[in-house]
Order: C-alpha cells, then structure tokens, then sequence
C-alpha cells in the first residue's frame, strides 16, 4: 500500500513536498550560464580595465546591459539554489541550518539587485 | 529523537580522485558564490562613478584581494568545466567508470589551463586604461 496521495502523485512531489523543481531549474540556469559567462568574461578581459569611461560605457549599451542583467540574475538564482544544497548535506544543526541559509538567500537577493541596479543606473544614465 | 545518519554518508567511500572531483565542484561552488557577491560590489562601484571606481580597482591591486582574484578564477573555471561534466551526464552519457575517470582528468588539465590564460589576459586588461 503506497502512503501516497493522489494528487501527490500528479504532482511529483516527494517527502519534501517539492518535486524536481530545485533539481531542474538548477540545470536550467547552469545551461544558461554556460554562453552568458563565455561572453561575459571574453568581453572583460578585452576591456581597459583602469578606464571607468571605457567599462561603463561598455556596460551602458542596450544589449550588453541586458545580457549583463541575465547573467546577474541567473548566476544569482544558480548560486542560492547550489549554496541552499551544501548547507542542507552539510550543516545538521537546526539553528545554524536556517540560520545559513536565511544569510545565504538575504545575500544572494541583496547581490542580484545591487548588481541590476547598477547596470540599470549605467545604461540609463545620460552619458 | 535518536540521531539518524544523513545522507551523504562521507565516511563510507573509499578514496578516488573522482571523488575529489565531486567534492572539490561543491568548494569551487560556494567560492564561486562568494566571487559573485564581490561582482556585485565591483558592479555598483563602477556605476557610482569614477572615483569609486577607481577606489575598488585600488582595492582589488592589494596583494590579498589579487590572491583572492585568483583563487576565484580558478573555483570559476573549474565549475564551469566539471559543470559541462555533470550536464553531460544529466543526459545519461559518461557515467561508465572509465568514462567518468577520463573526463575528470580532462576537466582537470582544462580548468588549469584555463586558468592561466584568463589570469594572463586578466593581468593585461588590468593594466591597461590608467587614468
């Protein structure tokens, strides 16, 4: 006899009352990530670095602060999903597990809209 | 309640470099997240204009922070290409053993050598644009 309901059955949901959602947006992010850091990294490391006018002038065009935006946000996502994994397998202790993982997702938000803000307030602004 | 074991079980595996493979994915993971973190905070000192700007750069020339750039560049690189490793198995491929020995040692002199070219190109991007 399954202990199973129904609906939880549909739905695909385990005992942690998820499905694969976390596992699946995982690789989704991590397929994303692939070309959008490839690009990323090859368009900085050809950049003046030193220049401010050089690199946010780069940051500020239209598609390059859109791409930029995406790679924020789903490095971000990426990131919290993977850190919520390591602190669950290795972090046992009750308080200290949520209290890791309350930093760790207040961080990662906190990262992602500085960084879109940033691009924003770059691509936005009269140059 | 009794203390149950937990998965995973660390301690029950003998020792094989895949193995460190897989765990040094998950350190080069959590490194990487913190790189993420100082990409923001270099993202926002550029858009807070030139001096600002120009104080991060400061910041990240000191020998800790360049240490640190490296060590981020590396944990990076790595997670990317054992990260292609891991999607490629998601598909049900390499996951034989010899496979999975073959494309660790790959993913190992790849991310190496990766490294240093980002770390090269990374040393001349850096010194150009002076003010």
């Amino acid at each position: 006899m399954s202990l199973r309901t129904p609906l939880g059955k549909v739905l695909g949901r385990g005992s942690a009352g998820e499905g694969v959602g976390h596992w699946w947006v995982q690789r989704v992010t991590a397929v994303a990530l692939v070309p959008l850091t490839l690009w990323f990294a090859v368009s900085l490391l050809g950049l003046p670095l030193q220049s401010h006018a050089a690199v946010s002038q780069w940051l500020g065009r239209p598609w390059v602060a859109v791409f930029t935006i995406l790679l924020a946000v789903t490095l971000s996502w990426h990131s919290w999903l993977g850190v919520q994994v390591v602190v669950e397998d290795y972090v046992h202790g009750k308080g200290a597990k949520t209290t890791l993982l309350l930093l760790s997702t207040f961080l990662h938000f906190a990262a992602a809209v500085a960084a879109v803000f940033a691009i924003l307030l770059l691509a936005l602004s009269p140059a | 309640m009794n203390p149950r074991p937990l998965s995973p079980h660390l301690g029950v595996y003998k020792f094989m470099y895949t193995m460190a493979l897989s765990i040094l994915h998950r350190i080069t993971g959590v490194a990487a997240s913190v790189g993420f973190l100082a990409f923001a905070w270099w993202l926002m000192a550029l858009a807070s204009g030139p001096e600002s700007y120009a104080s991060a750069m400061r910041c990240l020339s000191s020998p800790l922070a360049k240490l640190l750039l490296v060590g981020f560049t590396f944990s990076f690189v790595f997670h990317f290409c054992n990260g292609i490793r891991h999607l490629v198995w998601d598909t049900g491929r390499g996951l034989e053993r010899a496979q999975a020995r073959r494309s660790g040692a790959v993913v190992v002199v790849a991310a190496l050598g990766i490294t240093v070219l980002v770390i090269w190109l990374g040393c001349a991007a850096l010194a150009r644009g002076a003010p």
